[in-house]
């Protein structure tokens, strides 16, 4: 809305509307945290009270931090985002290249059929993959975790990353090559760095589903050494149901470290997805 | 172009391949193979220890057999209660708010577009868990916070009642994603032109009207892309009913929806042993379904919306 329309009630209303949402979104959060760090009493006879001299007590995070092994599961997680990530960016920036820039035959059926991902869920393929895994001697192993979760993400990668590198003015590379730079290095050293807020983007839609997944942890790779902390903490919080402290504390710190990441990446996040692609 | 290909006469373009290969090979041997793999298995059952082939036979036993047909029934009847409920709370309300974020002149967006967002970065087990302690009768705060606005007596466990499970589990995913729909309408809509808004003012169109008028059809698309993320999304729900309620979808499987019956399907609980066969069959009409979800969609919805090029 511009000048002509943004009076003062409007503009009240509009705060008013996004001041209470932001609440409702807000408030289990907060809640969860700030009781994470009173006694057991506090927490009942004040949920709503900010924790106090007297009701402050960190007894929930020794629990968490001598019973569970969650800086193991912490590290588990890290390795499978990351290295999915790196996977998934990686080959569907090639294959988005491959898509975008060259004329060949079945082009456009290979985009159709990597772009089928997008609409069928890869659970549905539990059965088959639980079975792939135990033949090829994956079970409980990060790899397993890994390969599905590159594939889960590929079919969106090269879905955004092939409309944005449609945009890559075509004189730039076509400059490249009369350079006499290989095909390659036109990619690697003038595509992608253009196509960067894009990647960043995908990135995001890429790493919170795959850092929250509970099914595939809990299918492929349920031991203790290979438990991410999605599962890890769901188990902790099943074994732990009555000792309060300890589930508000364990619920806090599976909370922070995205929450952190999200606010460091939240800006690149807005650009990526305001400038275009996923319109 | 095509008159410059073939006067050059390229020798084969291998980088072609390589550049497609490795998201081709990962993605046909863990996705499209196990997903093929798992329609072909649902044609078969496990007889003497051998996989045999049964034609239609584990279909007839799910729609045939009580013990089963009645939990697929519930199953896929709470879950379109559970899209429905996500459809028309979630999208409105998203676009109510993406609507209101992207006045130009609002000051403070970036920290609401934030803040709204952050129940979509965390993870089923926390959503799950937080609300399920939040609305628990054990722990005061849902009461005290009824209390504050003087309707205590409306308050009842609302996760552990039959009537009432379904619909609060849909409130917490609509809860969880309202992000996404909000997200992608912002986008939208800041990607319409000032010139288009400024035309329609001259008009002597502002306000309410603008939107229902000018923007709204200028945004019938993203609005398309989101129901149908939501109509996949919910029919492969599983987290969210797994950590509130477990595996049981309680009470009494009122928050059973067809993640959580192919689960216990393919893996068994409590007495009942998990046989991957009746697993895969129910995982193929879930993708029936979805396909069937999606092709309506792709036919019907999206070939009649108009697409505007600015």
């Amino acid at each position: 809305m511009s000048r002509a329309t943004s009076s003062l009630p409007r503009t009240v209303a509009a705060h008013a509307v996004l001041i209470a949402y932001t609440v409702i979104a807000l408030f289990p959060v907060l809640v969860i945290v700030i009781n994470s760090f009173k006694s057991r009493g506090a927490i009942f006879r004040t949920p709503l009270a900010l924790p106090g001299p007297q009701t402050f007590d960190l007894i929930g995070y020794a629990t968490v931090l001598s019973q569970g092994n969650f800086p193991l599961y912490f590290w588990n997680s890290l390795v499978v985002t990351v290295v999915s990530l790196f996977l998934v960016l990686l080959f569907g920036a090639m294959a988005a290249f491959a898509l975008s820039e060259y004329r060949f035959r079945g082009n456009t059926l290979m985009g159709l059929y990597l772009a089928l991902g997008i609409m069928i869920p890869i659970r549905l393929g539990t059965v088959a993959i639980l079975q792939l895994m135990v033949a090829s001697g994956l079970v409980n192993t990060l790899t397993a975790l890994i390969l599905v979760y590159t594939a889960q993400g590929l079919p969106l990668a090269i879905f955004i990353l092939s409309e944005f590198m449609k945009l890559v003015s075509a004189d730039l590379k076509d400059a490249g090559r009369i350079d006499g730079l290989s095909e390659y290095t036109i990619f690697f050293r003038l595509v992608l760095p253009l196509v960067r807020p894009s990647m960043a983007t995908v990135a995001v839609f890429t790493m919170i589903p795959i850092w929250n997944d509970l099914w595939f942890p809990l299918i492929l790779a349920p031991a203790e050494n290979t438990k991410t902390v999605t599962l890890g903490a769901q188990l902790f919080l099943g074994q732990f149901v009555t000792n309060w402290n300890a589930v508000l504390a364990a619920l806090s710190l599976a909370i922070l470290p995205v929450l952190i990441l999200y606010l460091i990446f939240s800006r690149q996040l807005i650009r990526g997805i305001t400038s275009g692609a996923v319109k | 172009m095509a008159t410059e290909a073939t006067m050059k006469k390229p020798p084969r373009r291998w980088h072609i391949g390589v550049f497609l290969l490795p998201a081709f090979l990962i993605y046909t041997a863990i996705m499209i193979l196990p997903l093929a793999g798992t329609l072909q298995f649902s044609l078969f059952r496990n007889i003497d220890q051998h996989q045999t082939f049964v034609g239609l036979e584990n279909f007839r036993t799910l729609f045939g057999d009580p013990r089963w047909a009645d939990g697929f029934w519930n199953a896929l009847y709470n879950n379109v209660i559970f899209f429905i409920i996500n459809m028309l709370v979630q999208n409105p309300v998203g676009i109510l708010l993406a609507a209101l974020l992207s006045s130009s002149k609002l000051r403070f967006s970036a920290f609401y577009r934030t803040a709204i967002f952050v129940p979509t970065i965390l993870s089923f087990v926390i959503v799950g868990f937080a609300w399920k302690l939040i609305l628990s009768p054990l722990w005061g705060v849902a009461p005290d916070l009824l209390n504050m606005i003087g309707l205590k007596s409306l308050f009842s466990p609302w996760l552990g009642m039959e009537k009432s499970a379904l619909v609060t589990i849909s409130l917490i995913s609509v809860w969880q994603f309202i992000g996404i729909p909000m997200m992608l309408i912002y986008a939208a809509l800041l990607t319409i032109p000032d010139e288009v808004i400024e035309a329609a003012e001259c008009d002597g169109i502002t306000g309410m009207s603008q939107f229902w008028k000018i923007k709204l059809p200028l945004i019938l698309p993203s609005i398309g892309i989101i129901s149908i993320l939501t109509f996949v999304g919910n029919f492969n729900a599983f987290d969210l009913i797994y950590t509130a309620q477990g595996a049981l979808a309680g009470p009494n499987y009122s928050t059973d929806i067809l993640g959580t019956f192919l689960y216990r399907a393919f893996f068994g609980f409590q007495l009942q042993i998990g046989d991957p066969n009746m697993g895969a069959a129910i995982a193929t009409m879930m993708f029936l379904i979805i396909l069937v979800g999606v092709g309506i969609y792709l036919f019907f919805v999206q070939t009649r919306l108009r697409r505007y090029q600015f």
